[in-house]
């Protein structure tokens, strides 16, 4: 294959944009559009999410990995590249939007006709304004019969002050009007701000790892130029590397000879791990440092599980499907964990909710894991008041991720619980019960403002652990589906923390000790107490099942003792069967947990734990 | 101890999920021959040299005519020694119990009969067929000796002539007729289960079956108790009757000698005690188990045996090779000692040393059970005792059995 040569596209004549979306408002069909307009692809019925690989996006309408495509345009005789630099779509990743925005000078902002702005079209629209990017607005799907395009365009102007002449009306599935984007995409658009003559200053915006090749880093040139043979030095990792490859990505990628300042492509530079190309990292030429790009962080985990093999006898094959999955996905903290009930396993640490349920879900279709996932807790903190405790931990204020390290409040001045800035979007009938749900939360109103005659918008101030595990169902089904969420990273605040202990017979069970805030502990108790007595098989005597804090129980429930359990009926056809059962139970009993004298099955902790999913 | 099976009934019973085929005509002199074919096959197989009890079990074997009895009876006689004071048992249901019929069967060489005014098998559909009680009328007042109760199963005979049958069985078969009861039906109260076990010892002879009814999978009232259309019986309720019948029949002068079985004056099941006892007996007919050493082929182990199910297809077999067994497998001496223990609980006597120490003779039961674990524990919490006699549960325990025996097994599997 003969390499590009990138020489004859100047800065002058280059765009780097992403196009940026609510779910399903059409991001993906947009960007097949494009592709085919540019010829980058050829048209046919089947482009359908192409620049969306993973089956898990394909099936949830998401973008997970994004992914770049450079196009090659030519308008009123002049050929521009325009490189299109795809977005995950969900805040979850926002740290990884805010990076793919970073590379660029531009967005297509895109809102479905009939569906308006939601909740995400809010928070994405703030990044790009943030990041002073230019933005093309664009409603989508006006070949809808519902489709309401004025609506949509008084939003636009009410909530974010876009001229509602700016607006395009465009249907992606048709290719209605995509033209017009294209050339709003090069006369709003500003070309980079940068020279080849400067030195090479590259910023990392994506990596994936290839088995054959190592770690595929994608990069965005803010000066220099960069070819095989140079050696390179990462910023963050000071580490040295000689390039093997570059090119532009078309989607796939496409070897050239050269990239240069304001150009958009990859790299291939003998990197090992993903960790090591990490996101938001500037690269340079070897003694020739540069002030790195500003706002590299590693991402910050929110949300975390424990995951767990179904069988243990899976472990190892978990562990390297793991090792394998985060290659791509850096963004996954992995620390080994053991339970008594489940057995060994790991705790993760994920971006977000969807984050979470995405990983798991492509470990089930891509490596056919089963697993055990438990309910998801955040991260707390605890400012230390006792000495000894400073000096053990060798600072004050202390991270919390599991209940078992939980500090007693004689030695803590104060703890503190994650919160998030929620943004959510409704049909204006729906108001009362949202406001009652959030109350109940114990979420602070920030903001209400309607954003036409019947939708609105309210901004709530959660604390994370009230929206983790089931908010947003909670929210869908209350308002018929039509209400949308998102959330952003809104720091800390004190909070009244307890540590509640879940006991049989008065003997705690390590692995339900929960954090929670004082005024949930009641509920949630009970909650944990119901569930495990349905969990737990009647035994020979009978079973107190209580939540306490400390000394004080605040929850009980009791499970009864066997009066009678012994088959009627057990004569010459009867035994082989009788026998099968009861060697099947004598293999569960060696399986089971013992706390104090009650026997409780594996599953029972599943149960309790799990994540109600089907609720 | 043959058993021999007579897979046939008239009606489906709504609670019963046995191996058993409602056809419309029976080829009962081509069936006769094959269950006298594989009775002959199999006990020269078994070379048990003495017969102590047979029991005709089913199906409905009643439905058979007494030739065929017989007709067994003297294949067993011809390839074994059967004494004249062998147990000789036919489940009988109401329906077919005549006294015609039940005099036949007592020529035939029976001398003990089991009726089930709720066993397997009922009457033809002669009678209209009324509605099932509704789940709201929940009161029973004598069970099963009532009509509503006896139409809830599925059985088409009436009280009366449950009552008639019994009657002319205890005529014929004066101390060796035992009755079955069913409780714990849906709908079934406490009191009504009390008073229609007052009917029932009104009634009775020496012997007394009570099993608290099953819901199995597949039966027409499982799925109208799991439909939600009938009410089951809570734990507590069916603690409680069982409870009551054992101590009103305790009372009356029976002996518990097995989980759901009372004699009084001696009148033991000497066939049934067999199971319990791991001793030897040989499935006949259709789906029938069988637990023996089939020394004429060489071998010295025990083997669990089951006949082919399907009752053409057993009598091809049978026709073809002289028996249908379909399933054999040799049972390892440690399932054997399994099987025992798990069986000789059931038992008032429970497994003694003596019959421990013929399965196991290098390993003791208070090697196994007396030293700290599962079975220390449990004489501890009042449940079980090994004394001189041997292993056996105490009247509490025997209620709760089947929590006991998986730790009982697990101390035994670590020896």
């Amino acid at each position: 294959q003969e390499k590009l040569d990138m020489s004859t596209y100047p800065v002058e004549s280059i765009r780097n944009f992403s196009i940026i979306a609510h779910v399903d408002h059409g991001k993906s069909t947009l960007a097949d559009r494009l592709l085919e307009i540019t010829g980058t692809i050829a048209k046919t019925d089947r482009n359908k999410q192409v620049l969306d690989k993973l089956q898990v996006e394909r099936e949830r309408g998401i973008t997970v990995k994004a992914q770049s495509a450079s196009l090659f345009y030519n308008h009123e005789g002049i050929n521009y590249l325009l490189n299109l630099i795809d977005t995950p779509g969900h805040v979850d990743f926002s740290y990884e939007v805010s990076r793919s925005l970073s590379a660029c000078q531009g967005v297509i902002l895109v809102v479905d006709a009939n569906e308006g702005i939601q909740a995400q079209t809010v928070a994405n629209f703030y990044l790009a304004f943030e990041a002073q990017l230019a933005i093309i607005p664009v409603i989508n799907k006006i070949d809808l019969r519902n489709a309401d395009p004025e609506r949509v365009e008084k939003q636009m102007e009410k909530l974010f002050d876009i001229p509602i002449d700016d607006c395009v009306r465009i249907s992606a599935k048709q290719g209605t009007n995509v033209e017009k984007v294209l050339q709003k995409v090069i006369e709003k658009i500003p070309p980079p701000q940068c020279s080849t003559a400067d030195p090479l200053k590259a910023l990392v915006f994506d990596s994936t790892f290839d088995h054959y090749r190592g770690v595929i880093a994608n990069i965005a040139l803010f000066g220099g130029e960069i070819q095989k043979g140079y050696k390179i030095v990462s910023a963050h990792t000071k580490k040295r590397y000689e390039v093997n490859e570059v090119g532009i990505l078309t989607p796939n990628e496409q070897p050239t000879h050269k990239l240069y300042a304001g150009q958009v492509g990859y790299l291939i530079a003998g990197m090992k791990e993903v960790t090591e190309a990490q996101i938001g990292d500037t690269l340079f030429l070897y003694k020739q440092p540069v002030e790195p790009l500003p706002g590299f962080k590693s991402a910050k985990p929110m949300v975390f599980a424990g995951m767990y093999p179904v069988d243990q006898t899976e472990y190892n094959n978990l562990r390297s499907a793991l090792e394998r999955l985060t290659l791509n996905d850096s963004s996954v903290t992995v620390h080994r964990d053991s339970s008594l009930a489940l057995g060994a396993g790991w705790r993760l640490g994920f971006l977000g909710l969807l984050h979470m349920e995405v990983f798991n879900q492509r470990l089930e279709q891509e490596y056919n894991m089963a697993v055990i996932l438990t309910a998801p807790t955040v991260p707390y903190k605890a400012i230390l008041s006792s000495a000894k405790l400073i000096k053990e931990y060798g600072k004050a204020e202390i991270t919390i991720i599991n209940p078992a390290q939980f500090p007693d409040n004689l030695s803590v001045s104060e703890y503190l619980e994650p919160t998030v800035l929620g943004t959510i979007v409704t049909p204006h009938e729906y108001i009362g019960k949202i406001i009652t749900l959030c109350q109940d939360r114990r979420a602070v109103q920030k903001d209400m403002l309607y954003i036409d005659e019947c939708r609105v918008m309210l901004k709530y101030l959660f604390p994370l652990n009230e929206i983790v595990v089931d908010f947003y169902d909670a929210l869908k089904s209350l308002s018929s589906g039509y209400a949308s969420f998102d959330y952003e990273d809104a720091g800390y605040q004190t909070a009244d923390l307890i540590k509640m202990d879940i006991l049989l017979n008065g003997n705690p069970i390590e692995e339900l000790a929960t954090i929670i805030h004082r005024d949930k502990a009641y509920a949630t108790g009970k909650f944990l107490c119901e569930r495990l007595k349905d969990a737990i098989p009647r035994q020979l005597f009978e079973i107190a099942i209580q939540a306490a804090i400390g000394k004080k129980i605040i929850a009980r429930e009791t499970l009864k003792a066997y009066r009678k359990n012994v088959v009627a009926k057990c004569y010459g056809g009867d035994i082989t069967r009788r026998m099968k059962l009861l060697k099947r139970q004598a293999e569960g009993k060696k399986l089971m947990r013992k706390i104090g004298n009650v026997e409780v099955p594996r599953d029972a902790f599943i149960r309790v734990l799990k994540r109600q999913t089907d609720k | 101890a043959p058993c021999p099976q007579w897979p046939y009934c008239r009606k489906r019973c709504s609670y019963c999920n046995f191996n058993k085929y409602v056809v419309p005509a029976v080829d009962e002199a081509a069936v006769r021959a094959c269950l006298v074919r594989e009775t002959r096959t199999l006990l020269r197989l078994s070379q048990v040299q003495s017969v102590t009890s047979v029991f005709f079990g089913g199906g409905t074997p009643s439905l058979a005519s007494p030739c065929t009895i017989a007709a067994v009876l003297e294949a067993i006689a011809g390839a074994a020694h059967l004494s004249a004071g062998a147990e000789v048992t036919l489940e009988a249901n109401p329906s077919s119990a005549s006294t015609p019929r039940l005099a036949g069967f007592k020529e035939a060489g029976v001398n003990r009969l089991s009726i089930g005014v709720q066993v397997r098998g009922a009457l033809p559909l002669s009678r209209p067929r009324q509605p099932l009680v509704p789940p709201t009328a929940t009161t029973f007042p004598p069970q099963s000796l009532d009509d509503a109760e006896l139409r809830l199963l599925g059985r088409e005979h009436t009280a009366a002539e449950a009552r008639g049958a019994v009657e002319v069985a205890r005529g014929l078969f004066p101390g060796r007729t035992s009755l079955d009861l069913l409780f714990g039906l849906p709908g079934q109260s406490r009191e009504g289960w009390a008073q229609g076990l007052e009917a029932a010892l009104g009634l009775c002879d020496d012997h007394i079956s009570l099993y608290q009814l099953t819901l199995e999978r597949g039966t027409a009232l499982v799925a109208q108790v799991w439909g939600g259309a009938l009410p089951a019986p809570t734990q507590d309720v069916l603690a409680d009757m069982y409870q009551t019948a054992r101590s009103m029949l305790v009372a009356t002068g029976f002996r518990h000698y097995e989980v759901s079985n009372f004699a009084r004056k001696g009148a033991l099941s000497t066939h049934n005690l067999s199971y319990w006892r791991a001793e030897q007996y040989i499935g006949v007919g259709p789906g029938a188990h069988g637990r023996f050493v089939p020394r004429g082929e060489g071998a010295c182990s025990r083997e669990a045996r089951v006949q082919t199910l399907e009752p053409d297809t057993w009598m091809q077999e049978v026709q073809s090779q002289g028996h249908g067994t379909r399933r054999r497998v040799v049972l390892s001496p440690l399932e054997q000692l399994e099987e025992a223990l798990a069986l000789g609980l059931r038992t008032d006597e429970g497994i003694t040393h003596e019959r421990w120490g013929q399965l196991s003779p290098n390993l003791s039961l208070e090697a196994v059970f007396g030293a700290p674990g599962e079975a220390k524990d449990l004489q501890q919490q009042g449940w079980l005792v090994l004394d001189g006699g041997g292993l056996r549960c105490t009247w509490e325990g025997l209620a709760l059995l089947d929590s006991l025996l998986p730790g009982l097994l697990c101390q035994l599997q670590r020896r």
